[in-house]
């Protein structure tokens, strides 16, 4: 017999283990659904077998923007074959607010709308196709006020949702007065639709002590339940959500699937029936919120070098009719005003404009890209008044040793930005291909090209403090297999297979023992949203906790059982190393529950260190950045404005990373989403304040025929030097704004008509359309520079 | 109806006239590998294949069973995703995408697998190597909103690289047996019919006077899955042997009506370059293996892209009446105003073919096509062009245009200004140019504004004038640009346009 160590408790040290890095020179696991997606059989919503006595949903939708209701008649619809059950907003049985922070969110309108397209009443009918037509046949009378269809209008008459937030730093308007070189400019930056593949949708199914279980396609699920339970009036405990995989959610499916598992869940209680919430694309389209608009209105002051010495900036977003998430929206817009780019002197001040349209919401960068973008307009303004190439301007101001201080105040001190960017410009012949460029366009009467360096530096962490935290659950069962919860939800982004990698990990054991199971509300209590990009910090550090618990009672039982010394055990590669014995990962784990060692434990986390003040408007609101950048040349069409991307390179930082094929799909897809954005995917609504853009025939996001031939990603090396889950860093959100670089292309390309003499304002997005008015105006610039400098031979 | 579906012999004549293949599979066969992404034949979701058999062999192609409906398939197989693995087993393209990562949602993912599948199966039948176009070719009506494509073009670049086992290659025969037992089949249609000659055409619909007429559907359908419509009897005239037929007779050419995009596509690849490109600039694969001519022309939307061809080339209709008599119309008298035809509903007009004489096909010739977007997008403006050109004169030219007014129309006023002028004569051009301008007074929409339109008009015409004028000008398509298509100099006097019979450059 071994002498027994003195003290069997360990300390459980989840930065030592989290601080280690993945070996990223392995093969990766691929994404936990990849062979189900390709046969079929991976299971979304509407796949889900339907009861025979299912019920299916559709909304009558104002025809106005802003009107009091005078009266409904339904008659007709209540009477269509097929209809079982229509309600109006006082049918519903607990509160008719759904808005996920604040208010103003209707289940269903009552005596006014705010609006084209809010939901008035609800049909549920035998047949999807019954719900759609019986829902025409209403006849609803309005008395129409006057509506803000625009932010600029939003703005005169100081109509906004939430209260104005301002950012400053320095002596802005000393440093504007005394700045050598100003430019004062606007730039109208539109929104975007997500077109995740698969639609909205719920189901929601009764239980027998009038609760629901409901399946929805949410990245909330937590929060599909509190309001599901608020609209029916019970307890939230008496609701269930459950979310097994999203067909694409990007921000859409954050607060705005609430609705859908609402409604079903009124529904299938009244009705003791199940109900299907599924919204065809065109509802979609118009009846759920999309990326802000931004009316962003700029001053800047410049040394003749082009070192940015004050920035005033005016950041208007097109909330819609509520608040929804748009102060979280706003304030991260302007928490990336500077983007890469110090700001000595800076005052930023968010608007949260109310407009009479659908109250927009959470997209992929979450107001983020609307700040860089901003930035990067400045940049490229500034480059062309002082006459240089605008990524010299861009290293110029570029986050560094002693310009390290962001206009909130939180310090940039990874100093990574610079040397990407340099490590970029080198690996992708930055300069050769400009001189090349400048060469080709000199001699090319028909087609200029453009190109353009554009970097991203994306906080991470959830601006709201609270929502920073995540919870799992694993078990071990007694052959050794581990099931994982967590409160993250599976969009495609590969969070599930990052998870179950992270657990592996932690534990010792092969990835193939891990399984992630479905996101319940039963599971991991109160979740966070999956959004931020914080799914794997949050939730990958809590299933980490949770292994960390589960495998200290392990080491703990080993030492106690076998007599051996702390650090003589440990699970690697699978197998359990007990002093100088090894035994398998599934007979040691028999041999704990035959000792009844408890193989199931929760685990947490909180993000530390953040911390923002609001009323001082300083703070740190991000554990870390995550950074990029990317490098995209194009071609453009000067009859047409149309153009080709001819070849993108990207250098983008996820830290250590837990899996490179996944991070860089994630960099891959947000590049082209992103591209979309800025160039193809044109929003547009008409006077009545009607969206015009309500198909896929008329919204146009990105084929494979604009994806660049030559596309090199990479990522850059180095481990996050944050406490962060195996040192990575979040890729959802961040190298969205990569797709920048193809909008400063064009309009490098579009200045090119001038010789680079001027700047010509480009729109967003930019089409065909708005390239070639970009062009046409460089090109009168010219002709008009040409005129005056006759003219000014002429009165010699 | 009667068809083969995956491996299952199916018969069923209980279905409303349109329902989908898509609702088919889902609701009735519960087969939910197939999505519904739009309903509207724009995002791929659910693609699904059709083999029949042509010279006794099976060929497949995709489209969207969303647009589809189900009894236009009859005596065919239609494959979807459950169809192409076994047990362990995955397709090539299965087994590329999984390795290429080529999924991320997966919501996109069994309409992909379905095109490369289809692109796969036929290189392998044709011996044809699989290239970055062709992928793109084939997937250029799926939409993917996670991965950004690369992974699935690389995917697509690399299948059968790892095995080479197919459920479709291994089934030909059974498949074929099972297709063959459907021939002859007495067809026990009620609300569907579809005719395979024009007799029969005839027949049914004197008995259906109020039947709607659908070829591809891909106009058609979207009435019943966008606003919700049911349609009574339909009869699909897309199988009519009469109108599926491309002639050549020496002197003139002859389109059926009911060709499909697909086949005018193989048709014109070689002959007429011009065309071909325009046709792959129209909406997606999937679309143009079933969409057709005639129904585009009948559809008669100002914002079609074929009318403006048939414009350009002074192309004649031939239409043909319930009693079996025949008219011609010009194009150019075809249209009566917005979504508006000479063809009379009461006498039961069909549109049988269109002809055009090889002399003006062999004139100079340009299309134009703008849209926000290369591949699957809706003209804003497009222009089809011809120029002939006798002794360093303009004799003879047509500008057409799409998007320019309440029908496709030609600028007449324009083109008289350009009549007879020297071919090279800038002035002359700017004239027309000027006319132009105030000739066609296009709206402004979604797609874009008026004032885009009436540039884009101007602009694309000067492009084919200096074209004509022996300026080689790249037009970007959905396919890669090379540094050795940006041609920014005059080209030489024996350009391709002298050859085509324009004018040499002076
Ligand atoms: C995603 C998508 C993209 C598209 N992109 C384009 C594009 O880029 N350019 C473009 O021009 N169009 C486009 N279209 C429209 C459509 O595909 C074409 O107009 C197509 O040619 C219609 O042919 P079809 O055979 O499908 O017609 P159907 O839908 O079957 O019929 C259309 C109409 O014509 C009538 N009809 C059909 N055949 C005859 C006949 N022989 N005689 C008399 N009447 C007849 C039908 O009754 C119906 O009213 C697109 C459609 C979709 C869904
Ligand atoms: S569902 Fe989108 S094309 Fe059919
Ligand atoms: S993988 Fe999500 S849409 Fe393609």
């Amino acid at each position: 017999m071994r002498k027994l160590p003195n003290d069997l408790t360990i300390q459980k040290d989840n930065a030592k283990v989290a601080g280690q890095t993945f070996n990223n020179k392995l093969k990766q696991p691929i994404h936990e659904s990849a062979k189900k997606h390709v046969t079929g059989e991976a299971i979304y919503i509407d796949d889900m077998p339907e009861w025979p006595n299912e019920l299916h949903v559709a909304t009558g939708k104002s025809t106005e923007a802003h009107a009091d209701i005078v009266s409904i008649n339904l008659e007709k619809v209540r009477a269509y074959p097929g209809v079982i059950d229509v309600i109006v907003q006082s049918d519903i049985p607990g509160e008719v607010d759904v808005s996920p922070v604040l208010s103003g969110d209707l289940l269903l309108a009552g005596d006014f709308v705010h609006y084209i397209g809010q939901p008035i009443f609800a049909v549920a009918a035998t047949s999807f196709r019954a719900a759609k037509q019986a829902v025409e046949l209403a006849e609803i009378e309005y008395k129409i006020r006057e509506a803000t269809l625009h932010p600029k209008e939003s703005l005169a008459r100081q109509e906004f949702v939430l209260p104005t937030h301002t950012i400053s730093c320095g002596d802005v308007s000393a440093a504007m007065a005394s700045a050598p070189r100003k430019i004062k400019s606007d730039l109208y930056i539109k929104g975007q639709e997500h077109f995740y593949l698969e639609g909205q949708i719920s189901v929601a199914t009764p239980t027998e002590d009038n609760g629901v279980v409901v399946y929805a396609s949410s990245q909330h699920p937590a929060e599909v339940q509190k309001l599901v339970a608020k609209v029916l009036g019970v307890p939230v405990g008496q609701v269930l959500v459950e979310v097994r995989r999203m067909g694409g959610g990007f921000g859409g499916k954050e607060s705005q699937a609430a609705v859908l598992g609402c409604m079903a869940a009124v529904l299938a209680i009244r009705n003791r029936r199940p109900v299907k919430y599924r919204m065809p694309r065109q509802d979609d389209m118009v009846q759920t919120g999309k990326r802000h608009d931004f009316w962003n209105s700029y001053e800047v002051g410049f040394s003749e070098e082009g070192e940015i010495l004050s920035a005033e900036y005016d950041m208007v977003g097109k909330c819609g009719c509520t608040a929804d998430l748009s102060d979280g929206v706003i304030d991260r817009a302007m928490f990336h005003a500077d983007n890469a780019y110090f700001l000595p002197n800076a005052r930023i001040s968010g608007y949260r404009g109310k407009t009479h349209t659908v109250s927009n919401t959470a997209f992929r960068g979450f107001g983020g890209p609307k700040g860089v973008l901003l930035a990067e307009t400045v940049v490229e303004e500034i480059a062309c008044s002082v006459g240089k190439d605008a990524l010299d301007i861009r290293k110029l101001n570029c986050y560094q040793d002693g310009k390290s201080k962001t206009p909130y105040g939180q310090e940039v001190d990874e100093n990574v930005l610079l040397t990407l960017m340099e490590e970029l410009e080198e690996s992708s012949d930055y300069r050769a291909r400009r001189s090349a460029i400048q060469a080709f366009n000199k001699q090319s009467p028909f087609v200029k090209k453009g190109l353009a360096l554009t970097p991203v530096k994306f906080g991470i962490s959830f601006t709201s403090k609270h929502l920073n935290q995540g919870g799992a659950l694993v078990h071990i069962y007694t052959d050794g297999s581990v099931h994982v919860s967590h409160g993250g939800t599976e969009m495609g982004q590969g969070l599930y297979t990052k998870v179950a990698q992270i657990v592996a990990k932690t534990f010792g054991i092969d990835y193939q023992r891990v399984n992630v199971g479905s996101t319940r509300t039963d599971k991991v209590p109160n979740a966070s949203p999956t959004a931020a990009s914080a799914g794997t910090d949050l939730n990958g550090m809590a299933a980490l906790d949770a292994a960390q618990t589960i495998k200290v009672r392990l080491q703990e039982f080993a030492m106690e059982h076998f007599g051996i010394a702390a650090e003589e055990f440990a699970i690697e590669d699978d197998t359990v190393s007990l002093a100088k014995e090894t035994m398998s990962f599934p007979e040691f784990v028999k041999l704990a529950y035959m000792n009844r060692v408890s193989l199931s434990s929760t685990g947490f986390y909180k993000t530390p260190k953040i911390g923002y003040d609001r009323k001082a408007a300083k703070g740190r609101p991000f554990l870390y950045y995550a950074n990029g950048a990317a490098v995209a040349e194009v071609v453009v069409d000067t009859f047409t404005g149309e153009y080709k991307v001819t070849q993108v390179d990207i250098l983008h930082d996820v830290g250590a990373s837990i899996n490179s094929d996944i991070d860089i799909g994630q960099i891959e897809g947000a590049f082209v989403q992103g591209m979309g954005w800025l160039t193809s995917e044109e929003l547009s609504w008409d006077e009545k304040g009607r969206i015009t853009t309500n198909s896929p025939a008329n919204y146009k996001i990105p084929t494979s025929a604009d994806v660049p031939e030559k596309f090199n990603v990479k990522l850059f090396d180095r481990a996050n030097s944050e406490e962060s889950v195996y040192r990575s860093k979040a890729v959802g959100e961040p190298p969205l704004m990569l797709g920048i670089s193809v909008w400063c292309a064009l309009k490098d390309a579009c200045a090119a008509m001038s010789d680079h003499t001027f700047s010509p304002p480009l729109s967003v997005p930019a089409t065909p359309e708005a390239v070639f008015y970009s062009m046409q105006a460089a090109k009168e610039f010219s002709a008009g520079a040409v005129l005056n400098s006759e003219k000014s031979v002429k009165s010699l | 109806m009667k068809f083969v579906l995956n491996d299952e012999l199916i018969e069923d004549n209980t279905l409303p006239s349109d329902f989908s293949a898509l609702r088919y599979l889902r609701e009735k066969r519960g087969l939910t590998g197939t999505k519904e992404g739009c309903g509207s034949g724009d995002c791929g979701a659910c693609t699904l294949l059709v083999g029949a058999l042509e010279e006794g062999e099976l060929k497949y192609s995709t489209f969207n069973s969303c647009i589809t409906p189900v009894q236009s398939l009859d005596g065919k197989h239609v494959v979807s995703v459950e169809y192409l693995s076994d047990a362990d087993k995955l397709h090539p393209a299965q087994q590329a995408m999984v390795e290429h990562h080529g999924s991320q949602c997966g919501f996109c993912t069994p309409g992909i697998i379905l095109s490369l599948a289809s692109l796969y199966e036929n290189s392998q039948a044709s011996d044809k190597t699989i290239d970055r176009e062709s992928v793109c070719d084939a997937i250029s009506g799926n939409l993917c909103r996670c991965t950004g494509y690369r992974p699935i073009i690389d995917a697509g670049l690399s299948m059968g690289k790892e095995s080479a086992w197919s459920s479709l290659a291994d089934n030909t025969e059974s498949v074929k047996a099972k297709l063959a037992s459907l021939q002859g089949d007495a067809k026990a249609a009620n609300n569907y019919f579809q005719p395979q000659t024009l007799a029969e055409f005839l027949t049914i619909k004197a008995d259906h006077k109020d039947a709607t007429l659908v070829a591809g559907g891909t106009d058609l359908m979207l009435e019943n899955t966008q606003r919700f419509h049911d349609f009574g009897v339909l009869i699909d005239v897309s199988q009519i042997n009469e109108l599926t037929k491309i002639e050549d007779n020496g002197t003139q050419l002859t389109i059926g009506a009911s060709v499909t995009y697909s086949e005018l596509e193989q048709f014109s690849k070689t002959r007429y370059p011009h065309l071909y490109h325009l046709l792959e600039r129209i909406a997606s694969r999937q679309i143009r293996n079933r969409g057709t001519i005639g129904g585009n022309v009948a559809n008669a939307s100002p914002i079609a892209d074929m009318p403006p061809i048939l414009l350009a080339f002074d192309a004649d209709i031939q239409i043909i009446s319930l009693d079996g008599s025949q008219r011609t119309v010009s194009i150019h008298d075809f249209y009566q105003g917005y979504k508006q035809t000479v063809l009379t509903e009461g006498e039961g007009e069909v549109i049988a073919s269109f002809t055009m004489d090889l002399a003006t096909l062999a004139d100079f010739h340009r299309f134009y096509k703008v849209s926000k977007r290369m591949e699957d997008d809706i003209s804003s403006v497009m222009l089809a062009t011809r120029f002939a050109v006798t002794e360093g004169k303009i004799s003879d030219l047509r500008l057409a245009f799409g998007g320019m007014a309440a029908t496709p129309i030609r600028a007449k006023k324009a083109e008289a200004a350009l009549l007879n002028s020297d071919v090279n004569d800038e002035q002359a051009l700017s004239n027309a140019l000027a006319i132009l301008k105030d000739e066609l007074t296009p709206l402004s929409d979604m797609r874009a504004s008026a004032r885009y339109r009436s540039d884009m008009a101007c602009n694309l015409v000067r492009k084919a004038w200096l074209e004509l004028n022996g300026h080689s000008i790249p037009t970007f398509s959905g396919h890669p640009v090379s540094d050795a298509s940006l041609g920014y100099e005059l080209t030489s006097n024996t350009s391709q346009s002298a050859q085509q019979g324009g004018a040499s450059h002076a």
